[in-house]
């Protein structure tokens, strides 16, 4: 049974991956397209959970891999920039136990704020990465990343982009491996990052980069199809399945192995073919490095930075077409669920015509018709910073109609320390924060949250932490709670009290996810849920 | 010979798109094909237009139909049709509500699934074999219900 061929989409794929490597604990922040391998994780029987945000996930899994088992981290690209902190020393300390992290780039931002290039991360700390081009790699891959991760004592990023975690594709998987017992072993120079252990930790990561480069050199995990010595393509993920139905005749170098680059492959591969030309989504990452390292490339067109690439976008690369692309005719955009209560909400704060820094959740389709009352969006948590900024320095008459809101998933993610700022560097005209309390993270699809007091597995946690309780504990002067769908009338009063004082209070609108409801019995029936 | 088959399903967030192409992909998956899926979901939960493309044939390079080659568009919808005709090829075949007695479906939450029996009359494949898959993707309860909704695509 375990070796039959499936059909599993990439999260499915790395979720197996880390089942079949031993894995001892995944954990991680829900965030699409990567949300998808933990609850499928814990299906598979791993033990899995959702911490607060991607930094404690990652600050987890080192302690972790620490131990000498393994741990697979979870997140989307975005989720890394929260997580920076620790993945730049972590780097410098090294693990003992294999340690993954997948992160799920969305070109095109499918559902994102941005779209950058995680691979930019993986140089910029010098952590080792690879990148699959379907499910088969993903699986392969997750299982290839901690075997690497232990023989040189690093953690390893998993590269992920949307077509990978949501195409389906085949996949015949292989055998299970068993991994040691978690045991601490004492290791202070290496594990204490004060700067006198942390300058030869330092010159050790890089001695490691110039081995594994020498490895993925020989034994990387990176294919080369075709053998036309006219038109040679450098490519990797999931643009190395367009660029071979785009380009059958052409010669193929797919990189499985993003850093170290095989460079000493690469500039041979370069040699091999009169033409060559890097087709990569996003960032011309491998194109700089190999003209860093003397390779002679031809330039990809700027256009191609933006968006996914596909077989026709991989056909006008190679063509040199610089022309202009056609618009495809546009859908319906998402929007609020009939019913959902933040429509209640939106619907009341659209007529008090206030200056609404916003967050990041499903509510932030209230900056779309029929709402179009969000005047900002940055990242997780920034609602709060971004209005108490506002506060400070606007005129008295503007800086009172200004209102934070976030949703309750956000505001354990990244709001706590805002509203620490809050009550720390208190505005002269107080402050408004609305929390959005749908008891649940309904945009990535309804996952738990320390405040929702249910595990990632929707078991309960026997301790929810309350936001009014927080709020009130950190100074805030009031906290009022309204059903944003009951009573809209005492909702409105409150923001409208709150804004005319010079306190600081938040309003909780709290009323029920209507998706989570239905996926919540579901659950209690006993059937299948995600 | 390697004819990719390329069947592209567009709808609103929510229609049951997403399963109706794992039915699809579940009966050619079966059949011992090459085959690949994409889709892009998420924000598209809340009512936004969403498409899925399934691929299948001995070999299967992109998962995702280039513009211009898919053989089938499924929509959920007529209001699909405009926006996403152009993926078809120029004699690509459309499947829509229209195509049977869609009034008298039981339950419109069962239209993709009746949608799998209107393009079921266009393909090979075995009644059986789609059922299969329709009882592997679905819950037991949901059964009965689904194949009837099948039939009444399939104008059976």
């Amino acid at each position: 049974m375990s070796n039959e061929r499936r059909l599993l989409s990439g999260n499915e794929a790395v979720a197996l991956g880390a089942m079949h490597a031993g894995c001892a604990l995944g954990v991680g922040y829900p965030g699409t397209p990567s949300t998808e391998i933990l609850e499928n994780y814990s299906k598979l029987g791993g033990k899995s959970q959702w911490s607060p945000n991607e930094k404690v996930a990652m600050e987890v899994g080192i302690g972790v891999a620490f131990t000498g088992t393994r741990t697979l981290v979870t997140m989307k690209h975005v989720g890394l920039n929260v997580a920076a902190d620790p993945f730049f020393t972590v780097a410098y300390t090294g693990v003992t136990g294999g340690m993954v992290m997948a992160v799920a780039d969305d070109p095109g931002m499918a559902s994102s704020q941005n779209e950058q290039d995680s691979r930019n991360y993986a140089r910029a700390a010098g952590i080792p990465m690879l990148e699959p081009a379907d499910s088969q790699e993903a699986y392969e891959m997750t299982k290839l990343a901690f075997e690497l991760s232990e023989r040189w004592n690093i953690p390893v990023l998993l590269r992920l982009c949307t077509r990978i975690c949501h195409s389906k594709t085949i996949v015949v998987p292989g055998d299970s491996t068993t991994v040691p017992q978690a045991n601490y072993v004492r290791d202070i120079k290496q594990r204490v990052m004060i700067p006198g252990y942390a300058r030869p930790a330092h010159k050790a990561l890089r001695n490691k980069l110039a081995e594994m480069e020498d490895w993925n050199n020989t034994d990387g995990p990176n294919q080369i199809f075709g053998s036309s010595s006219k038109l040679g393509i450098i490519t990797n993920g999931v643009v190395a399945l367009h660029a071979l139905e785009a380009a059958p005749d052409a010669k193929v170098f797919k990189v499985g192995m993003i850093y170290p680059l095989p460079m000493k492959a690469l500039l041979e591969f370069i040699d091999s073919v009169d033409d060559c030309i890097v087709i990569e989504e996003s960032d011309p990452f491998i194109q700089t490095e190999v003209q860093a390292a003397g390779g002679k490339v031809r330039p990809r067109m700027e256009r191609y930075r933006f968006g996914e690439l596909d077989v026709v976008r991989v056909k006008r690369i190679v063509a040199g077409d610089d022309s202009e692309e056609a618009v495809p005719p546009q859908g319906k955009p998402p929007q609020l669920c009939a019913g959902c209560p933040h429509g209640d909400s939106f619907g009341m704060l659209k007529k008090l015509d206030c200056i609404i820094t916003g967050d990041i959740g499903c509510y932030t389709l209230s900056v779309l018709p029929p709402y179009e009352t969000m005047d900002t969006c940055v990242c997780m948590g920034a609602s709060i910073g971004i209005g108490l900024g506002m506060r400070h320095v606007l005129p008295e008459e503007q800086a009172r109609r200004v209102i934070s809101v976030i949703g309750d998933g956000t505001f354990m993610h990244s709001g706590l320390t805002g509203v620490a700022e809050m009550v720390y560097n208190r505005p002269e005209t107080g402050h408004v924060l609305v929390i959005l309390d749908n008891g649940t993270t309904a945009m990535t699809g309804l996952q738990e949250h320390p405040g929702t007091g249910k595990k990632l597995d929707h078991l309960p946690t026997g301790k929810t932490v309350s936001l009014e309780e927080t709020c009130l504990a950190m100074g805030i002067d009031q906290v009022v709670i309204v059903d944003p769908s009951r009573e809209i009338e005492a909702f409105e009063k409150a923001v409208v009290d709150a804004l005319a004082s010079n306190d600081l209070t938040v309003v909780i609108a709290r009323r029920p996810c209507i998706l989570a409801l239905t996926r919540d019995a579901k659950f209690k029936r006993g059937e299948k849920v995600r | 010979m390697n004819k990719v088959m390329n069947i592209k399903f567009a709808g609103l967030g929510g229609q049951g798109i997403l399963t109706c192409t794992d039915i699809l992909g579940r009966v050619v998956f079966d059949m011992g094909h090459d085959v690949k899926k994409a889709e892009v979901h998420g924000m598209s939960q809340r009512g936004g237009a969403i498409t899925s493309d399934l691929r299948y044939g001995e070999k299967v390079m992109s998962p995702m139909i280039p513009v211009g080659e898919a053989d089938f568009l499924i929509v959920l919808g007529e209001d699909q049709i405009e926006v996403n005709q152009h993926h078809l090829t120029a004699d690509g075949i459309i499947v829509k509500p229209s195509d049977f007695e869609v009034d008298k479906l039981e339950n419109k939450r069962m239209l993709n699934v009746a949608l799998l029996g209107a393009l079921s009359k266009h393909m090979d494949f075995s009644t059986e074999q789609w059922l299969n898959a329709v009882r592997a993707q679905l819950p037991e309860r949901l059964h009965a219900a689904n194949e009837r909704a099948f039939a009444l695509g399939r104008g059976e």
